[in-house]
């Protein structure tokens, strides 16, 4: 059940990242795609060509809108000047639902430009779930809220990174974007199971999927999003797949960006690990059942 | 975690190894993060800390090309960590991340010394470049609306995106030379940034001393610099700054004539530079 009220009740498909070296493919190719995602931050702005181009995209395509700056795990209020800006650009794109990652980032007004990891405490998860539904009660438009790759784990974590997403999700109730190479890099980086990971979040609130690519350090994996997805991402992807169903699925390709085509075909990939999957469903469906 | 995240790096890009009170960095980072099978504390934390500054630096490099090529590449950087350290993001984009060097520059000139004139002049152009290429462009003046009010009386509006700067070195044609860029920003998601900086610059000739009065502005989304005469640039300052029109046409100074004017008048509403006060 690829709509639910996180994602707006679409059927999206697979979508791609808008990056600046692909405008004036696709402006001039008019490339048939599911849809675009775009970071919000760099189409907060008063005018000029970021406007433009978004303007004439809108024309053609759909558009869901990414944010990186909300930092709803940070213990600072929401920005009244972002906010506003950030329901300027929701009415512009007329976005079905819109997403920000589950991290901090700033501290009294100073911001680190990093998704940084939280403390997975009940404390720190009912101060964020409260934190996103204001956001959301603002905007007007449902809100997913994305895992992050992280590095780092703190002592006073109470619970695991799944169990606090699971409980932010539930008391903001809203929707989760599940980021699978997030989870992959996190688990290789903390030593955890990714599929206990993908058990453990409630399924009927995932409205879109991330996949990327990350490179290989000799201690550590780091999140670079400058390569294709590498075949354990795809097989996680592929069971996340067969748990939530076939849901709203973006590949980010950041960092050394290919051509547009080469960009595509790899997030076309996807196709493949939906059809397993949809055939995986058919002869074990989920054990946790998805909300109406 | 956040003090200790945006302490500048040691030498070696690594994270330093005392903490503020003395104490080894090592043994407050364990304090409250925990180590793995591979990595310590402090390594683990070090990830964050080189991903901050590198993300800045970044971010500087890529504003202020010219700056760098006037600098030098080790005296650039040593700004940059000098300026980012006292004017870290107070942003949500790091499209405002230079906002504040022109004032740092004038409070800091050792930074820049002995070239301290011309990188105020280039770190105000880079600035304005940043302003132009992003801000709003609102409904333009039309002859009609000048007629409605009275001259004496009459306020006009200059494009926001239009910045007017009165420089001492011909900066446009440096920067120029140094790179030809009319690329857009853009702020990704959860992607790492590495060491690697902007690329290399030209290296030219750093320009001699020539007052100059520029306009930095935008004609159907793209970016142009015009170079103004003295007392047309006063013009614009004026009605920048909230001059009635007959006022400011006076701050043009003798010498100047009707002509001279008009024809000033009639480029500017050509290019679209005057709209209503908002």
């Amino acid at each position: 059940m690829p709509a639910n009220a996180f994602n707006g009740r679409t059927d999206y498909g697979i979508g791609l990242g808008l990056r600046v070296p692909h405008y004036s493919h696709i402006l001039e190719k008019k490339p048939v795609v599911g849809w675009f995602e775009i970071i919000s931050e760099n189409f907060m702005c008063d005018g000029g060509r970021p406007l433009e181009v978004l303007d004439r995209i809108l024309e053609q395509y759909r558009v869901v809108q990414h944010g990186v700056s909300m930092y709803f795990g940070s213990a600072d209020k929401p920005d009244r000047e972002h906010l506003k800006r950030l329901k300027a650009l929701v009415k512009r794109t007329n976005t079905p639902w819109l997403s920000d990652h589950l991290c901090w980032g700033s501290v009294d007004g100073t911001y680190t430009h990093d998704l940084l990891p939280m403390p997975y405490t009940l404390a720190a998860a009912k101060r964020t779930a409260a934190k996103i539904r204001r956001v959301r009660d603002f905007l007007e438009v449902p809100i997913c809220v994305e895992n992050v790759s992280s590095y780092a784990e703190f002592h006073v974590s109470e619970m695991t990174e799944w169990e606090f997403l699971s409980e932010v999700v539930e008391r903001a109730d809203c929707g989760i974007l599940l980021d699978v190479n997030n989870i992959y890099v996190s688990s290789r980086n903390h030593g955890f199971n990714p599929y206990d990971y993908l058990n453990g979040v409630p399924h009927h609130r995932v409205g879109q999927m991330h996949i990327a690519g990350h490179t290989k350090f000799e201690k550590y994996l780091l999140d670079t999003h400058d390569h294709p997805v590498l075949d354990p991402v795809w097989k996680l992807y592929a069971e996340a797949t067969r748990l939530c169903g076939v849901t709203a699925t973006l590949l980010e390709w950041d960092d050394r960006i290919p051509s547009f085509d080469e960009v595509h075909d790899e997030a076309l990939k996807a196709n493949e690990f939906i059809a397993d999957a949809k055939t995986a469903r058919k002869k074990s469906p989920s054990p946790r059942s998805r909300a109406a | 975690m956040h003090r200790a995240l945006v302490r500048p790096l040691a030498p070696g890009n690594r994270m330093q190894s005392r903490w503020t009170d003395g104490r080894p960095m090592a043994d407050v980072v364990a304090e409250f993060i925990k180590p793995n099978d591979r990595l310590t504390a402090f390594d683990r934390l070090e990830i964050y800390n080189r991903m901050y500054w590198f993300r800045l630096i970044d971010s500087f490099y890529e504003d202020n090309p010219g700056l760098r090529a006037a600098l030098g590449d080790r005296k650039f950087n040593q700004l940059a960590i000098a300026y980012l350290t006292k004017h870290p993001s107070r942003s949500f984009t790091l499209r405002n991340l230079c906002g504040q060097l022109e004032t740092f520059i004038r409070r800091e000139p050792r930074w820049t010394a002995p070239h301290t004139a011309l990188a105020l002049d280039i770190a105000r152009f880079e600035w304005a470049q940043t302003v132009t290429f992003d801000e709003a462009m609102r409904p333009v003046l039309t002859a009609a609306d000048f007629g409605r009010t009275d001259p004496s009386r009459l306020r006009l509006g200059l494009q926001p995106h239009v910045t007017l700067l009165a420089l001492q070195h011909p900066v446009d044609t440096y920067v120029i030379a140094v790179k030809k860029r009319d690329s857009l920003r853009s702020e990704a998601s959860n992607a790492t940034t590495s060491a690697r900086h902007a690329a290399r610059t030209r290296k030219v000739a750093r320009p001699r001393r020539e007052r100059l009065w520029l306009a930095v502005h935008r004609v159907e989304n793209r970016m142009y610099y015009k170079r103004l005469e003295a007392p047309a640039f006063k013009i614009l300052v004026a009605l920048r700054d909230g001059q009635p029109l007959v006022r400011a046409v006076a701050a043009a100074g003798r010498g100047v004539t009707p002509a001279q004017v008009q024809d000033w008048f009639a480029l500017w509403m050509q290019l679209g530079w005057i709209c209503r006060r908002k």
